[in-house]
């Protein structure tokens, strides 16, 4: 089975910023995504959960993206303006996908 | 005094306030009593649901006048004007808080607490006192004037803040709001009738649902409570516990002038009392990221929240029965 080199765009971020990242890697050319919710976690304000809470400001969601090496740097310049002033994680990692032409 | 003690009282060992105390203390002895974010969801939109409806049946059994519009009109000027008082009043008490921060709290204290609606109204009707109908489109109305406010109080010191498509959907379209606006004019359309078919549904279960709702939102409370660590210096305090005080001087103002009736113009208080912590603060992410969202929610639901339900409500209830005689 043949695998293509590929690279694995990880963002957690504040529920509330769902549209404008999902925005961004649509604009940067990403062609799907898969939106996660975030259970709980720790950070520089302490730990945190999602258990009974009510509204969207204290939730996290992960938007995972799979990308061809090539525009990774594209996607990155899209989402920092989006990123740069919320509570959030990127990470980029490698990884190997099937049918490279989807990407 | 005797008549606020008794309320306070009777206030205190309602099923609704001793199921959030005790959500409060299981959440500070760190008990793993918690309810599942879906459930809490899930609550929430019945409260809003059953709330919203029952405001608009009672407008359409009782009609509607100038007097729904000019209530409405109040809401939206406080919600306005509260803000700038919540500034000026947090700046002075705790002065190392920041422009933007001050801004970001000042929206909350503009906005108001449906939950502290719910439970507001709820002891009202237990207590026998009336109150308009109306006030659900009241509360609605003052959920966003504030955030624009907040807005301009931390543009104005130099903190940024954006009004774009993004924010103004956040505002003017968060599901609180169209669920409360929407039950209220179905209840208004389908009147008596409609309460008819569904009351088995938004009548008997109400209470009970109420306090399961507060108990998650004791353990929430308390869950802030204990994070909040510096955020909370007597200053802060200080802050969440006079500005609900604050606020109702501004609400009973209105109200009065308004000529509501005795719950009515308790309602306006506790409305003008309390603090958002479900629209505001989603809205604050997205316009005030710089702005610190433990120091807005620790005031809003560690401090304003529990004061609010627990002694603040009886004093406005007790202030309103003894200035309108009702």
């Amino acid at each position: 089975m043949q695998m293509h080199h590929a690279k694995r765009v990880e963002v957690i971020i504040e529920a509330v910023m769902e549209k404008q990242v999902t925005r961004a890697l649509e604009e940067a050319g990403v062609t799907g995504f898969t939106i996660l919710p975030v259970l709980g976690g720790s950070g520089r304000s302490g730990r945190w959960t999602r258990e009974g809470t009510v509204g969207r400001a204290t939730g996290m969601i992960a938007v995972i993206c799979l990308i061809t090496p090539s525009r990774l740097d594209i996607l990155l310049e899209a989402l920092f303006p989006v990123l740069d002033e919320h509570i959030g994680v990127v990470s980029v990692s490698d990884t190997h996908i099937l049918r490279a032409e989807r990407f | 005094m005797e008549q606020i003690l008794s309320l306070a009282g009777q206030n205190l060992l309602s099923p609704v306030i001793l199921f959030f105390v005790l959500g409060v203390a299981a959440s500070l002895a760190r008990s793993d009593l918690t309810f599942p974010e879906a459930i809490a969801k899930g609550m929430s939109l019945y409260l809003l649901f059953a709330i919203g409806f029952k405001g608009g049946a009672s407008v359409a059994q009782h009609g509607a006048d100038i007097s729904l519009g000019l209530a409405v009109l109040a809401g939206v000027v406080l919600s306005f004007v509260l803000p700038f008082v919540a500034f000026v009043l947090l700046r002075a008490l705790a002065r190392g808080v920041s422009t933007i921060d001050a801004a970001a709290v000042a929206g909350h204290y503009g906005s108001i607490s449906i939950v502290t609606f719910v439970a507001a109204t709820s002891l009202l009707t237990a207590g026998g006192i009336v109150h308009e109908g109306y006030m659900v489109a009241v509360a609605a109305a003052m959920e966003a004037p504030a955030i624009v406010s907040a807005l301009w109080l931390a543009t104005r010191g130099g903190a940024g803040g954006r009004m774009d498509g993004d924010l103004w959907r956040e505002i003017l379209l968060n599901g609180s709001i169209v669920l409360l606006l929407g039950a209220f004019a179905i209840g208004w359309i389908t009147g008596e009738r409609g309460m008819n078919e569904i009351a088995p549904f938004i009548v008997a279960p109400f209470k009970g649902v109420l306090c399961l709702f507060l108990l998650d939102m004791g353990i929430v409370a308390g869950r802030e409570l204990r994070a909040a660590g510096r955020i909370v210096t007597p200053g802060v305090v200080a802050f969440g516990l006079t500005m609900p005080l604050v606020g109702a001087g501004f609400g009973l103002a209105a109200a009065l002038l308004l000529g509501l009736s005795a719950g009515g113009v308790a309602v306006m208080m506790t409305l003008s009392a309390s603090a958002s912590y479900i629209a505001v603060p989603a809205a604050m992410r997205v316009a005030l990221p710089k702005a610190n969202p433990a120091l807005y929610l620790t005031l809003a639901l560690g401090i304003t929240f529990p004061f609010n339900l627990t002694l603040g409500i009886p004093l406005y209830m007790a202030v309103a029965q003894t200035l309108t005689g009702g």
